[in-house]
């Protein structure tokens, strides 16, 4: 195992999964030269070169359709977005031309093509860049959808979203680059897409969550904890496909749900979990299913009330004290 | 601390109480479990004991005056704490807080039109603070629940009531609105819910070295039998045994009974003996000793025998029970009865002394009731409605003479008990009243 940070460990991932096939790219704003608006690309020019790490125009449909040709002209893209929230204009190259492409050419078109960038709120960047993105991806079929919360997960999962012959939105967090944690130390280390991990095992309630909320997740955890609760963390790491199964078993042993995000709760990931829960597991329920999610209301700039709008451990050791009728 | 005093549900059946009298006065100290006042129910003067501790601040229902379960009707604090968030009612004036609680849904539902503020409320989780305060622990051993009352239970909680066996309708409810959660079926399950939980004997010595019950499957017939003939009569279906007995050895035997007893300043009465004689014979019918559980569940015979004796008092009757009874001697019998009846009629018997019997006895001979057909207490499967003693002239031998006869008419609940089955226990019970020294056997 080493100790790094999210961002490097994207970093090595890039570097293997380029070293290891000369068909993945990196094209994005200032990926290049600048080594990447958060620094993700460092060095990966230099190694590289220019044909393979392109710095593009401020354009993410016109570079995120270059992304979707090169896909069907056989190469494996990786588009860094700066932000999901900028690509809001790009989204139809993902979804009316990626995400359909291998279907409506009857299979003739796989499209390995890896959208990349942050997703959600970092701090007081206000209501049009604090969006948490993954709803709108992972609505549509033919998009995978992955949300890592920590390095090693950011690094087994790229490197799986490289190798997936099908489109993927892969959703990091300005604040998790600098978050560190252990990588296994392989080159080879890959995690399958649409298998959740139990971050944290409990008995008596679960929480269910994804992307960096697994933070705030483990947070509340660590607080029921102390009143001599034991939270189960279950942290899906991919939102499309959804590991069903995880979520089932974790809410049959413990017979009680939180759902935590970052986005909204209308038609939210929540949402979509809550209902698979009383589709498949009702007879385990004891209480209803709560979300704990953003306010519903576009991301106030001031400090105070953003705060307000973001879930925090403290709403989610109430709604898991609501479903334990403690 | 604030901590609201609620008028508690302090027997199984109260819906609202009247307050005797306040042993504290407001002021007064108070500790945790500390006797508060009296509380008349609807069967007994119960004490309210305090929830926490403090000082009695306010006391918003006067003596006398009457208030629904659950109602605040004192204030326990600091001196200084700030009670004015706290409001109670003298007799109902003000939304009680189970109201609110209710009314909240409705609440909810309306802020899901505004396209806004529902998503946030349901993500918030913020109706999380509510339930905490009014968790107060209910005494009562069975729900509180209307008949008909839909049963709100968890899907899991009703999972698992089936898996063990468990009647929801007996359980109590600890989550929001009374709704059944799995750690009430747990509890229930640990309890063992649908028996009646007899209450340990009162002197102590008694540890009858037997099974308390056996539950006995019942067969389609049996459950065609009681489906059909509660569609007759209604949910119980009685039907009646009279029987006449002779009573000359039975008022011998009293008078001896008595002349031992005088030193002591005791004495039996003609009922006591049929108490006792009514015990030796449900050992000898324990089919007649029983419970009917529902069809589901069947019928409890009980091994011993715990009786209930109908008590007159003023407003109605209640039935204290003489528990183990078939293991007590007349005097003791006769003894409990007397202390019992008494505490009935001042209204001071505890739940557990008027519950958890298993057959019933009223006796309404000293009106001068010659016979009469008595209802039974359900799930008790019988009852007798035992008459007065009257000379009367009866053929013995080829010659009329006159006899000190009583009638006993037996009600039987026909989905446990059958005809012949509850004749074949009158006889018995004749006989031991014939000849008293069969009750010794």
């Amino acid at each position: 195992m080493a100790s790094m940070t999210y961002r490097a460990a994207l970093n090595e991932a890039l570097r293997e999964e380029m070293e290891r096939d000369p068909d993945v790219f990196l094209m994005g704003e200032e990926v290049a030269e600048y080594d990447g608006a958060y620094k993700v690309s460092k060095g990966l020019l230099d190694e590289f070169g220019e044909r393979r790490v392109v710095d593009s125009p401020i354009s993410e449909l016109g570079f995120g359709g270059l992304g979707v040709g090169a896909a069907m002209a056989g190469l494996r893209p990786v588009i860094e977005f700066m932000t999901f929230n900028f690509a809001f204009l790009a989204i139809d190259q993902v979804i009316n031309a990626a995400a359909k492409m291998y279907y409506m050419s009857n299979g003739q078109f796989p499209m390995p093509v890896v959208f990349r960038g942050p997703t959600g709120a970092a701090l007081q960047l206000s209501a049009q860049h604090s969006q948490a993105c993954e709803t709108y991806y992972a609505h549509a079929p033919g998009c995978k959808v992955v949300t890592p919360a920590t390095p090693a997960d950011a690094k087994g999962l790229l490197k799986a979203s490289i190798r997936d012959d099908d489109p993927v939105a892969f959703m990091e967090g300005e604040l998790l680059y600098n978050f560190k944690g252990e990588v296994p130390e392989d080159d080879d280390f890959v995690i399958p897409l649409g298998k959740a991990e139990v971050k944290r095992e409990g008995a008596d309630v679960s929480i269910i969550t994804h992307g960096k909320m697994l933070h705030v997740a483990l947070q509340a955890a660590n607080k029921l904890e102390e009143d001599g609760v034991e939270a189960e963390v279950l942290d899906l790491r991919t939102v499309r496909p959804l590991d069903v199964d995880a979520i089932l078993e974790t809410v049959k042993k413990t017979n009680r749900a939180v759902y935590l995000e970052e986005g909204w709760s209308f038609l939210g990931v929540g949402a979509q979990v809550v209902t698979l829960i009383q589709e498949e597991a009702f007879d385990w329920l004891d209480a209803p299913v709560l979300r704990v999610t953003q306010a519903d209301v576009p991301m106030p700039y001031a400090k105070n009330l953003e705060q307000l709008a973001k879930p925090n451990a403290d709403r989610v050791v109430d709604a898991c004290n609501k479903v334990l009728y403690r | 601390m604030i901590t609201k005093v609620h008028m508690e549900a302090l027997s199984p059946t109260m819906e609202e109480g009247q307050l005797v009298n306040w042993l504290k006065s407001e002021g007064d100290d108070v500790s945790n479990g500390e006797v508060l006042a009296e509380i008349e129910t609807d069967k007994a003067t119960m004490e309210l004991v305090a929830r926490g501790e403090g000082v009695l601040r306010k006391i918003f229902l006067d003596e006398g005056g009457t208030a629904p379960v659950g109602e605040v009707i004192a204030v326990i604090a600091d001196a200084e704490e700030d009670i004015s968030e706290v409001s109670g009612s003298g007799g109902g004036g003000s939304p009680s807080e189970d109201e609110e609680d209710d009314a909240e849904p409705a609440e909810a539902a309306d802020d899901s039109e505004s396209s806004s503020g529902a998503a946030e409320e349901e993500g918030q989780a913020s109706e999380a603070e509510h339930d905490t305060s009014e968790a107060e622990p209910k005494e009562s051993t069975s729900p509180d629940r209307a008949e008909g009352e839909r049963i709100k239970a968890s899907p899991l909680a009703r999972r698992l009531a089936e898996d063990f066996g468990i009647d929801l309708a007996a359980v109590e409810g600890s989550g929001p609105a009374g709704r059944i959660v799995k750690r009430d079926v747990e509890e229930a399950k640990e309890k063992g819910v649908s028996a009646p939980t007899p209450s340990a004997p009162t002197a102590g010595d008694w540890s009858p070295d037997e099974e308390e019950y056996e539950d006995v499957a019942i067969s389609q017939m049996r459950k065609t039998i009681a489906k059909r003939l509660v569609e007759s009569i209604g949910p119980v279906p009685h039907f009646f045994l009279t029987i006449e007995v002779d009573m000359g050895r039975v008022m011998q035997a009293r008078k001896t009974v008595n002349a031992m007893l005088e030193d002591e300043g005791r004495k039996v009465s003609i009922n006591d003996f049929v108490l006792k004689a009514t015990a030796g014979a449900l050992r000898k019918h324990p089919n007649c000793n029983a419970h009917w559980l529902g069809a589901d569940k069947g019928i409890r015979r009980f091994n011993p025998v715990h009786l209930g004796v109908a008590v007159a008092v003023e407003d109605g009757l209640i039935t204290p029970v003489v528990r183990h009874a078939h293991q007590k001697g007349i005097a003791r019998i006769s003894d409990e009865v007397r202390e019992m009846a008494g505490r009935a009629r001042e209204k001071k018997l505890k739940p557990e002394e008027y519950t958890g019997a298993t057959f019933s006895v009223s006796n309404l001979g000293m009106f001068g009731i010659e016979e009469f057909t008595a209802v039974i207490n359900p799930p008790e499967a019988g009852i007798l409605a035992v008459g007065g003693i009257e000379e009367i002239p009866v053929v013995e031998h080829g010659e009329v003479v006159v006899r000190p006869r009583m009638k006993i008419t037996m009600s039987c609940d026909h989905r446990v008990i059958d005809g012949a089955q509850g004749a074949r226990f009158l006889q018995t019970l004749k006989a031991m009243l014939e000849e008293p020294a069969a009750i010794l056997v």
